[in-house]
């Protein structure tokens, strides 16, 4: 891959649900180092918009491509798409009864080294890496122990979230509403993992409805998106004239 | 257009569909049959042919006149088309296994390599170590492994039949003693018709040195298995039994109504585990067993303990609550189970805790696993008597959902007869949903690793109950058969 070429590419993506089309040609490149803030009303399209970049089965791309790496990845899965670096931060992270974070992160983290033709780790020395870890995100390692985001409050549920990040070092973080439900202290942790694993070989993609987010983490370009297109595109500084006037004043 | 991933997942899935029963295979064996049909000939033919004593006659006959006069019972949430009684075998046996084998080395090889094939070695050099097993094909029983090491102790391991001849006086005094005859249709049909089963006996005092295990086999198409067993563990004893069964892949459905009566005496304790997977039926419901059996243990004596273990994942219908009756006082009854339905399976399974004795304790834990478009009831009756002081119930009900089409109920009836007593119930329903197995993909697990670790954990404390090589067996199992059910 070229130095300057972007680590994501999307060319008039175009995506619908039960026949209702949701995205409508949309275009968007990322190139490694950049931040980017995605704000934009209710419905617009945004969260349909993280879950086809990570592959969810619901969602049928009728038009367009996305590409990762310079590879078009519409025909790849969702754990290819995870294995090959994208990480999707859920808006609502899921519970599941009976399985145990520890396992569940252990798991995942060698399901990635297994692609890589790394070594995986044993439940010891897996440990050892994700206490380290939790240390990032003011969690306790009794968050272990206990199944999946169960019983967890909103402000555990993200912070689980931005820890499994961290965790898998995925090259492309898209970040859905993980501002959304939290404190200002939650707020804090969560901003301060997120800068913690932004590195200059990295891009995120910012899903929010706050500038309050972007004023501990500072996007490098701020994106409106409308009825599934994008229909503004500007610096942090759009953030705040947004924050100030609404949506309207864009039609 | 392109279906992003969907098409991937589906194909992923289809793969995994297309993966057969693994037990589906059946043996072409020389066999020696009675006609077609049930009458009073039919079953006086089955005892002539086991050269039964006449009071084992006579309880046949006695059964058989009940079950004419009874009918189907038809409380349970099932659904199938009328059995017709009259279309099936009541008796196949493999025509070399005619008179009683001395040696396991006389057993017909075809019928060797068969339990072989199902992992199954009957042979010495390659059985397990440390299980003693009698070996079940349709009819009767082929052989029954480490007899002699367990003689060495007092404990009798043997088939029905050999029993039958060998024990007649503890036979006469037990069969029927738990579930008698006439309890309900399938329990009278099987008195009337059973052709074979284990046997099993520990004297007093002693711990069997080894886990016994009796392995069914279904094998005719039209034949139906009526297996009987019968466990006695005199004061003070202690046994651990283990059951699995298999069928071959037909597109009819086989009839198997057995009985399993277990006898705790003063003190002794009973350990039965069932590893259950018949065939199930295709994809779209056809063939498979009709799984119909009464299960009972008697904790007769004081501090007696009968613990009833089951991973249900086969048959077409299930309908199977074993049960306890808490005579002795501080006598203890455990159910667990997991159940596991898919396609279009049916399951209606439970307990029956019947508390007669003082502080007569009891447990189940019940894990309901419905996938497809299948029905999984637990049905449960929890009966505290007026004398059994002090008693305590605990109950747990649990079930998981698959996809949107299939089906669980629960149906927990409780009698409490008197002010001393602790009932506890709990209960829940879950669901794995298609963005929870996203979850697992988007953080690069894969899908049958994501539906294993759901299942395991949503039955971890059933499968801590199973002995060592079945925990992991059942684990497998359910894996197995539920791949390719969500998505």
């Amino acid at each position: 891959m070229m130095l300057n070429s972007p680590l994501l590419d999307i060319k008039n993506l175009q995506v619908s649900i039960n026949e209702t089309e949701i995205l409508k040609n949309l275009n968007l490149t990322v190139k490694k180092g950049e931040i980017h803030a995605i704000m934009g009303p209710n419905g617009s399209g945004k969260s349909t918009f993280s879950k086809v970049l990570a592959g969810h089965p619901s969602y049928l791309v009728s038009n367009g491509d996305i590409r990762f790496k310079g590879t078009s990845i519409l025909e790849f899965d969702p754990e290819q798409r995870s294995h090959l670096g994208i990480f999707l931060a859920f808006q609502y992270p899921i519970e599941i009864p009976g399985v145990s974070n520890e396992d569940f992160l252990r798991l995942s983290y060698n399901a990635k080294q297994k692609f890589y033709n790394k070594p995986e780790l044993d439940p010891l020395q897996f440990l050892e890496i994700i206490n380290e870890k939790l240390e990032f995100v003011n969690m306790s390692p009794l968050f272990l122990s206990r199944n999946v985001n169960e019983g967890f409050s909103g402000g555990e549920k993200k912070r689980n979230e931005i820890l499994q990040m961290i965790l898998l070092d995925s090259d492309l973080a898209i970040l859905d509403e993980t501002d959304s439900g939290l404190d200002i202290d939650a707020l804090k942790t969560v901003s301060m993992g997120i800068n913690r694993f932004m590195t200059s070989s990295k891009s995120i993609i910012l899903i929010t409805h706050y500038q309050r987010l972007l004023d501990y983490i500072k996007p490098d370009f701020v994106h409106v998106m409308q009825k599934g297109k994008i229909i503004k595109t500007g610096s942090s500084k759009l953030a705040l004239e947004l924050e100030e006037k609404g949506y309207e004043w864009l039609n | 257009m392109i279906n992003q991933s969907k098409k991937v997942l589906n194909t992923n899935i289809t793969k995994l569909v297309n993966k057969t029963y693994q037990y589906g295979f059946s043996t072409n064996i020389e066999k020696d049959i009675i006609e077609k049909g049930l009458n009073e000939e039919t079953v006086q033919l089955i005892s002539e042919k086991k050269n039964e004593p006449k009071f084992l006659l006579d309880f046949r006959l006695k059964a058989y006149k009940k079950w004419k006069a009874m009918s189907e019972p038809e409380w349970s949430y099932l659904k199938f088309p009328q059995i017709n009684y009259q279309d099936i075998i009541y008796y196949s046996a493999p025509r070399s296994q005619k008179k009683k084998l001395k040696d396991l080395k006389e057993v017909d090889p075809e019928l060797l390599q068969t339990f072989e094939k199902l992992g199954i070695s009957l042979t010495e050099q390659k059985r397990l170590a440390n299980v003693a097993i009698d070996a079940v094909f349709d009819s009767v029983s082929i052989g029954t492994t480490f007899q002699t090491e367990l003689q060495k102790s007092g404990v009798i391991f043997a088939s029905i039949s050999d029993a039958i001849n060998e024990y007649s006086n503890l036979i006469e005094k037990y069969l029927g003693s738990v579930v008698p005859i006439g309890d309900n249709y399938f329990s009278a049909l099987n008195s009337a018709v059973f052709t074979d089963g284990s046997f099993c006996y520990i004297p007093e005092n002693v711990v069997c040195p080894l886990d016994l295990s009796t392995y069914f086999r279904i094998n005719d198409q039209n034949a139906g298995q009526f297996e009987r067993t019968l466990v006695i563990a005199e004061k003070n004893s202690q046994v651990n039994y283990l059951e699995g069964c298999t069928a071959p892949q037909y597109d009819t459905n086989q009839l198997h109504a057995a009985i399993v009566e277990l006898i705790a005496l003063e003190n002794a304790k009973i350990t039965y585990s069932t590893v259950q997977n018949w065939y199930s039926g295709n994809e779209f419901g056809s063939g498979g067993i009709y799984n119909f059996v009464t299960k009972r243990g008697l904790c007769a004596g004081s501090y007696s303990k009968i613990s009833w273990t089951q991973v249900e994942t086969g048959s077409s219908i299930t309908w199977k609550y074993p049960s306890c009756i808490l005579m002795g006082d501080n006598s203890q009854g455990e159910f667990y189970s997991v159940a596991l339905t898919n396609n279009y399976q049916q399951a209606d399974t439970g307990t029956k805790m019947i508390h007669l004795g003082k502080n007569s304790r009891s447990r189940i834990v019940s894990k309901g696993i419905s996938a497809g478009k299948s029905k999984n009831t637990y049905r449960g009756f929890v009966n505290v008597t007026n004398k059994a002081i002090g008693a305590r119930n605990y109950s747990q009900c649990d079930s998981l959902l698959i996809g949107n089409l299939s089906n669980a109920n629960t149906f927990p009836y409780i009698s409490v007869q008197n002010s001393t007593t602790k009932i506890e119930h709990e209960a829940s329903t879950s669901k794995i949903g298609e963005e929870q197995i996203f979850y697992f993909l988007q953080r690069g697990i894969c899908l049958e690793k994501a539906i294993e670790l759901m299942i395991s954990g949503f039955c971890k404390e059933i499968f801590t109950k199973l002995p060592l090589e079945f925990a992991a067996e059942a684990d497998k199992l359910l894996t197995l058969k539920l791949e390719g059910s969500v998505g």
